[in-house]
């Protein structure tokens, strides 16, 4: 039963034994192989190392999102008429309504820019799967394609057969508030270029595709399209487009690119177009600045620090239980212990 | 084999003469009754069967027309291949289940695009075919092997030419030659013997190795040459194909006489031709019909006890799924009911049936169906092609170990099934057969007793070992070898003499036998050999042993040129094994005529022999019942001597008064030899008078010469008279010489915990004797044998005396065991075929079960094929335990095709045992590696795999359910369609399939060093529900972690520093990452062996995301859509994307590591704790403790070798302790 027989047993092989089975360290089993094992040292030494990592981690990504400055103004309650307070669908689905609204921000601390602008809304089924699907990537990639329009049920088509470009819920329920900022009595102008991925712009939405039937039915959903500007420049469309996954999400609306000061006030000037009433949905105006992480997000930072604090308790628990109830490790003893467990 | 090359026409006897009882018998006539009832149903229903011999032509046509000799045991044919192997691959209901859904997901309902559906399913579905065709291809190759053996038939003119078996047709004369097998059904014509006589072997049908005689119609005996068959015409009227082996009904018409057939003149297809030249037959019938492949039962599909546990998992799944497919579709009807119709952008009013709020009933219920296809996931359809794929390279691996290759046959092992590779570690209880598997049916002459003085020198290794112990323990040094189990590796490797002084003079010497050039004679006394006997005191009485020994034989002897020496065709081998060990000590049997034997006798190895004439003038026959044989001859001195060997008990009856002077030492030798495992005969002589003979053969003639039913009784009766007065010489010990390694191996599968029961067709004294040369049976054990007592009474009332007895024998010794306190008790049950037919009825079997399993061994004798099988059944449904059989014979196919796990012993002739076994194995030695390495680690893996698949598609499944709460229950995921399609194909079973394959808990060495570890598959360690539902939580909390923990972190806020939010591919993408990675890792985690191909598999599979990604982001966006570029353009520069992966991945593992750690800190299994050892290397630092841990880690065992010492050091002990010190261990005990 020697492994050095298998070793050099290839070397008599030409005998009758064409059955004999080729010796190789792999089909034998036998490859060199690291086997760690769980020493008590291990583990202790993994959790506190993970606790080393993540810690610092977590503080620095708090600093990170400690720095993001945000001001988040909800304006879909405020921003109908008290008189319409009660039949908000009616008010913002009221044509001859003026729909303008002023809101006054204050900025809390020092912004630096850009300074982002998303709207925000809430209780929104972007990622329902009816909606989802309701879209045609053919048909916003190319020209000649218009009529690819499976899929977009049901605003597929106009009344008379002719194709809606760009077809689908998605674009029809396009969002349509509109903002514009004053600081005293300087305009700030919202750059609204550059708010989209370049890849949408450069490749899944046509240069030379522009707007058909669009908004031109019965229903009209949400916003409308320039029909003179090609898709790949249509950017609130192209951002849109870009289903969120939660119902609620914030969408860039464009940049400031102002640095703001502590306690100034910006003047907003919105119109109050998307109907958000109609399924009880919050809609919020965010600016926002940016660190390198982003957003402001505390959460990811607490958790990094939460796992790393569970990770030096668990080097910690496991150090005393070592002390107070130290095995041996290669403790034979524990062999014929184990074979009574197992033997029960 | 390799028999010398011109070998002499050997010259044709009149066998009548010897074989006394058997031969002399009117033949045509047979049975009146019985033949009269055999004509008058022939032609009738069941009998309607016409060979017209010699004429195959006209069975070319109906409705004569029978089947070819083609055989075929495939599954499958090229036609029914397709359509029968996709209704087995979609009988599994998860296998039905993704079909169904791939059906649905070409109907609108679906979530997924179809491709995504139907993709993996071809996949896994065209691999376990493929498999399939693979096996059954193999199959077909070995039938091809068989259909394509060569036999001699006639083609016309009297002209005999070579055709493959499977071009035979019914009506064909055949010419099989000495050695070979039939070819089909045969009616014996004629035999190279003048009365028709030849000798079969039925190994292969009944596992039986003594040859049977079979013998042709006399009518039929001219027919014995080539030029014979010219003109032969005959016409055989017989019964149809049935798979009775021991009867046939059938008349032969020939030169317009009717003569009747009996099972006498058939010979079977499988059994094989031996001790004659030639014969004749004519082929009755072919292929399928023969008898043979009439009892061929269809090998049943076995499935281990894991994947029926699996099953009943993936129930769960199924429940699981259904329920949250209701919560789902419930929430979706709610939601479309009460939410929708304000959902103004989906426009509820121009919806169709899918999601109309109007009417949410009908919605929810096809949503039902969508919710059922999304969560699909919970199911893994890659588990059983990843099974599949893991077992059949762990059966390349059993296939391919070149320890389980054997040199002598050049056999590997064989995996032939690949599904039963995790039972091999869950064996309870090994049932065995004998001859073949535990033996090799070779006999060597080992030691004797002549007057009273024992001869010979060679020993049984028990003792070897245990005086090897105490001397090692006696004299305290730490021998590095003598205390290490594995005792026999260290004798077995010396070679010459062995000599150990213990203290107090106990000297015990052994004389290795120097490798023992003769074949059936291993006997070292230089007292005896080269005629040194001539200088023993009781030299006259040696000679009349030797006599004995030469004569009392029915053996034919065959010169040797390249020998120049003679070879013996003996009937048994015991009986070879005489006339070797009488050639050796200088009685050389060479010749032998119708009347006489001749022996040459040398006295001294100087002096010429002098050749003797001994005339036989009677043969009393060997008979299991008579249990001995005589011979009545006439020496060149006119003396008449009656010489007989048998039992011991019998002839010790029949000794004369002044027999007995050596009685009470050659008993005592007899028991010390039958301790050693050796079978033992008796000899003994009687001279006669002539008066008294002729008395005497006046009877027996007449009694030869009788017909009618009472002849054999008669003729016994007769033998009788004579065969008294005897006197005892001495005995002989063959020893039933034992596959290499057998006692080692019971040894090691002892200590592993498993139950070895021994089913043999022998007597009950063959099987006794090798229960103590295996070590199942030992000194001090109490055997409690039972066999029913044969009494003469009514058939109905014996058996119901009989059930009575064996019940009141097996409830005794039940009280016997229950009642036993001494520790070290061990119990043996030996039981015979006749009581086994009681014990196994309905109302006895538990009772024979309980006693059973309250014994250490268990020893069935006189079994038949079928009770094997029975008696595997009652272990395998009475114990609920897992059975391995494991068999060389046909005779064993029954209880290799019941058991949980059959093993075929190959090499040997004959494939219906291997045919029929799940795995085949070319020696007994071989099964401890196949169960204790191969067995323990498939059984681990394919556990861990299991559980790993179960938690990795629940962690990834329950993500897409939580992701519903937030879409409305809509039936979205998050997840792009090709994600979720390579989850389970590409991206995660890569690393489960090497975790399948490759993991080892403990090196192959350390298996074979600690078979407690064993014990872990046959306990189900790890598959057992608390494991099962430890990783189900496992996935719970891996996918609770990963979904929250995920939307958590990247919510509504810009995830990058140019201040675009996250969609929802950016999500799905990320969160798809994290499940990589924590999966992966997780698998790291489980894993305990790292090869590079694991590190290539697991590491591999988590950069493959990230190529599948960037390759994906670079295709056309119509195909990825919104996941065009992303992992280049949004995802990799973003640092929130790696710092999420970062903390998903850690939090999803560090509850499994914490358990793990805790688990091996403070309650470690063996596993770890060796693995420990290992690691440090304290093996190689303190190996006192390591030899300490090793002898601790076996199962506490009565059986076996290593027992069997520790027994006999307990009683060395005790001797040692009672006497003086200065005793000699001998072979005594």
């Amino acid at each position: 039963m020697s492994r050095a027989s298998s070793g050099s047993g290839d070397s008599d092989a030409p005998r009758r034994d064409s059955k004999r089975p080729k010796y190789s360290r792999f089909t034998q089993q036998d490859l060199p192989a690291c086997k760690p094992i769980l020493t008590p040292r291990w583990v202790i030494s993994a959790f506190t190392l993970v606790g080393i990592v993540f810690v610092p981690i977590g503080v620095a990504l708090l600093l990170a999102s400690n720095k993001v400055v945000e001001i988040i103004d909800r304006y879909d309650t405020e921003c109908v008429p008290d008189n319409m307070a009660n039949d908000k669908v009616a008010y913002v689905q009221n044509e001859g309504i003026d729909k303008t609204c002023t809101r006054i921000l204050t900025v809390p601390k020092d912004m630096g820019r850009p300074i982002y602008v998303y709207y925000q809304l809430d209780n929104f089924y972007q990622n329902h799967r009816r909606y989802v699907r309701s879209q045609n990537d053919a048909q916003l990639r190319d020209a000649g394609k218009a009529n690819y329009t499976s899929d977009c049920a049901p605003e597929k088509k106009t009344s008379d057969g002719s194709p809606i470009v760009p077809c689908g819920l998605i674009a029809w329920s396009l969002f349509n508030d509109t903002y514009s900022f004053v600081r005293g009595n300087e305009n700030l102008a919202v750059n609204k270029k550059g708010i989209s991925w370049k890849s949408d712009r450069e490749h899944k939405f046509g240069k030379d595709v522009y707007p058909k039937n669009f908004q031109n039915g019965t229903l009209i959903g949400g916003g409308k399209l320039d029909p003179n500007k090609p898709l790949s420049e249509q950017e609130d469309l192209i951002v849109w487009m870009r289903t969120a996954a939660l119902p609620t999400f914030r969408k860039l609306y464009g940049k400031i690119e102002t640095d703001l000061k502590e306690n100034d006030t910006i003047t907003v000037t919105l119109e109050n177009n998307y109907n958000a009433y109609s399924f009880s949905g919050k809609k919020k105006l965010v600016l926002s600045t940016t660190s390198w992480l982003g957003g402001k997000n505390d959460f990811l930072g607490f958790a990094y620090l939460s796992f790393g604090g569970l990770c030096f308790f668990l080097a910690t628990a496991f150090t005393l239980a070592y002390m107070i109830n130290p095995r041996k490790l290669e403790d034979p003893l524990s062999l014929s212990r184990t074979k009574n467990l197992l033997d029960h | 084999m390799g028999r010398g090359g011109a070998r002499r026409r050997r010259e044709r006897l009149r066998w009548s003469k010897l074989y006394s009882f058997a031969c002399i018998r009117p033949s045509v006539l047979l049975d009146a009754d019985a033949a009269a009832a055999a004509a008058d149903s022939l032609g009738g229903p069941g009998f309607s069967r016409i060979v017209h011999c010699n004429q195959p032509r006209l069975h070319r046509k109906k409705p004569l027309k029978y089947p070819t000799n083609y055989i075929s045991t495939t599954k499958y044919n090229i036609l029914t291949f397709l359509p029968k192997a996709l209704f087995e691959q979609f009988r599994r209901v998860a296998n039905l289940y993704f079909l169904l859904a791939a059906i649905l997901s070409l109907t609108p309902v679906t979530p997924f695009s179809a491709v995504s559906m139907i993709a993996p399913l071809a996949f896994v579905v065209g691999l376990s075919m493929a498999k399939e065709a693979l096996e059954d291809w193999r199959r077909f190759m070995q039938d091809m092997k068989v259909n394509s053996r060569k036999v001699g038939v006639h083609k016309g003119d009297g002209q005999f030419g070579y055709k493959h078996w499977q071009k035979i047709r019914v009506g064909d004369v055949v010419k099989v030659e000495k050695d070979q097998f039939f070819p089909a059904d045969l009616l014996l014509l004629s035999s190279s013997y003048e009365d028709g006589i030849c000798y079969v072997e039925t190994m292969n049908l009944d596992g039986e190795t003594n040859l049977k005689v079979k013998r042709s119609l006399e009518i039929t005996l001219q027919l014995d040459e080539d030029e014979a068959f010219r003109d032969f015409t005959a016409t055989i009227r017989c019964e149809d194909p049935n798979p009775s082996l021991y009867t046939f009904v059938g008349n032969f018409e020939y030169e317009r006489q009717v003569y009747a057939l009996d099972p006498n003149q058939i010979l079977l297809r499988d059994s094989k031709l031996r001790n004659t030249s030639y014969v004749y037959g004519v082929v009755i019938f072919t292929g399928h019909d023969s008898k043979v492949m009439q009892n061929a039962t269809k090998s049943p599909s076995k499935r281990s006890r894991i994947e029926r546990k699996m099953d009943k998992i993936i129930y769960i799944l199924f429940t699981l799924l259904v329920l949250i497919s209701l919560i789902s579709s419930i929430g979706f009807a709610l939601k479309t009911k009460y939410g929708m119709p304000h959902w103004w952008y989906l426009q509820p009013q121009n919806t169709t049936n899918l999601f109309d709020p109007s009417k949410s009933l009908i919605s929810g219920i096809f949503h039902l169906v969508t919710a059922l296809i999304l969560y699909g996931y919970l199911i893994p359809i890659s588990l059983y092609v990843s099974i599949e794929v893991v077992k059949v390279l762990q059966a390349m691996f059993i296939n391919h170990d070149l320890l389980m290759y054997d040199e002598d046959t050049g056999n590997p092992a064989q995996a032939r099934t690949s599904n039963l590779n995790e039972e091999l570690g869950q064996v309870h209880t090994i049932l065995s057969d004998k001859t073949g598997t535990l033996t090799c049916n070779q006999m060597d002459f080992l030691k004797c007793s002549i007057a009273g003085v024992s001869y010979g020198r060679g020993s049984s290794e028990v003792e070897i070992a245990a005086a090897k112990q105490i001397a090692s323990e006696a004299s305290g040094t730490a021998d590095q070898n003598s205390n290490d189990p594995d005792l026999w590796e260290n004798n077995r490797g010396d070679s010459g003499s062995l000599e150990i002084e213990i203290e107090g003079g106990i000297t015990y010497s052994v004389e290795k036998a120097a490798k023992s050039k003769i074949k059936g004679f291993s006997f070292e006394d230089d007292r005896l050999m080269h005629g040194n006997w001539t200088k023993e005191p009781n030299a006259a009485t040696i000679i009349l042993f030797f006599r004995i020994l030469a004569l009392c034989q029915t053996a034919i002897p065959e010169f040797n040129e390249e020998t120049g020496s003679f070879n013996y065709e003996a009937e048994s081998p015991d009986e070879g094994a005489f006339l070797v060990a009488a050639r050796e000590f200088g009685f050389e049997f060479c010749k032998r005529t119708q009347s006489s034997v001749f022996i040459r006798e040398r006295y001294s190895s100087s002096e010429h022999p002098i050749e003797r004439e001994f005339k036989i003038l009677n043969l009393l026959e060997f008979s299991s019942k008579r249990k001995r044989m005589s011979v009545i001859v006439r020496d060149e001195s006119g003396q008449i001597l009656l010489l007989c060997k048998g039992a011991d008990s019998i002839i010790f009856d029949r000794l004369s008064k002044n027999g007995r002077t050596y009685e009470a030492e050659t008993s005592k030798h007899l028991n010390e030899y039958g301790e050693a495992g050796l079978r033992t005969l008796a000899l003994a002589y009687r001279v006669l008078e002539e008066s008294e003979y002729s008395a005497w053969n006046g009877e027996f003639f007449k009694a030869k010469t009788s017909i009618g039913s009472d002849r054999e009784s008669h003729l016994e009766r007769v033998s009788d008279l004579i065969e008294r007065e005897l006197i005892l010489i001495g005995a002989t010990a063959v020893e039933d010489k034992l596959q290499r390694g057998v006692p080692q191996c019971i040894d090691k599968l002892a200590q592993a915990g498993l139950k070895i029961w021994v089913l043999t067709g022998d007597k009950m004294e063959t099987a006794i004797n090798i229960g103590y040369a295996c070590s199942l049976l030992r000194q001090g054990m109490k055997q409690i044998c039972l066999s029913a007592t044969n009494n003469d009474l009514l058939a109905q009332d014996a058996k119901k005396a009989g059930k009575e007895s064996l019940l009141m024998q097996i409830t005794n010794a039940l009280q016997m065991v229950k009642l036993e306190k001494d520790p070290h008790a061990a119990f043996a049950l030996i039981i015979d075929g006749k009581a086994l037919t009681y014990a196994l009825e309905e109302d006895m079997k538990d009772q024979f079960l309980s006693l059973a399993v309250n014994c250490a061994s268990v020893i069935c004798c006189r079994v038949s094929p079928k009770q094997k099988a029975l008696v595997t059944r009652l272990v395998k449904e009475g114990t609920g335990k897992t059975t391995l059989a494991i068999g060389d014979g046909a005779n064993d196919v029954g209880m290799i095709q019941e058991a949980d796990i059959g093993v075929g012993i190959s090499g040997v002739e004959g494939m219906q045992a291997v045919m029929a076994s799940d795995f085949s194995i070319s020696q007994f030695r071989f099964l401890e590696r196949l169960l204790v390495v191969h067995g323990h680690w498939c059984y681990k893996r394919i556990a861990q795999m299991i559980c790993y698949f179960f938690y990795k598609n629940i962690a990834f499944g329950l993500t897409i359910f939580y992701f519903e709460a937030y879409t409305g229950f809509s039936g979205q995921s998050v997840y792009d369609d090709w994600y979720m399609l390579l989850f389970n194909v590409v991206l995660t079973s890569l690393p489960v399939i090497s975790l399948g394959v490759f993991e080892q808990d403990v090196s192959s060495e350390v298996c074979l060093q600690f078979p407690a570890l064993y014990q872990q598959g046959p306990k189900n360690v790890f598959f057992d529900w608390y494991r099962i539902f430890g990783w189900m939580g496992n996935g719970l909390y891996s996918s609770l972690v990963i979904f929250f923990l995920t939307i958590g972190i990247i919510y509504d806020q810009s995830f990058r520093a140019g201040g675009q939010t996250a969609d929802m591919a950016a999500v799905g993408t990320t969160m798809f990452t994290c499940i990589i990675w924590a999966v992966n890792v997780q698998i790291a985690l489980t894993m305990s062996h790292f090869t590079w191909i694991q590190h290539v598999f697991v590491w591999g599979s988590i950069i493959t995301w990230y190529l599948f990604l960037i390759a994906y982001g670079m295709s056309s966006p119509l195909i990825s859509g919104n996941n065009y570029q992303i992992l280049l353009e949004a995802l990799g520069p973003a640092p929130i994307y790696w710092f999420v992966t970062l903390v998903v991945a850690a939090a999803c593992n560090i509850p499994y590591l914490a358990h793990i750690s805790f688990q091996r800190q403070w309650n470690p299994l063996d596993h770890h704790v060796i693995q420990e050892i290992k690691y440090y290397k304290k093996d190689v630092e303190d190996q006192n403790m390591w030899k300490r841990e090793r002898s601790k880690a076996r199962q506490e065992t009565k059986i076996g070798f290593t027992a069997r010492v520790d027994a006999k050091i307990r009683q060395l002990k005790g001797k040692l302790h009672r006497k003086a010190p200065s005793s000699t261990v001998q072979t005594s005990t």
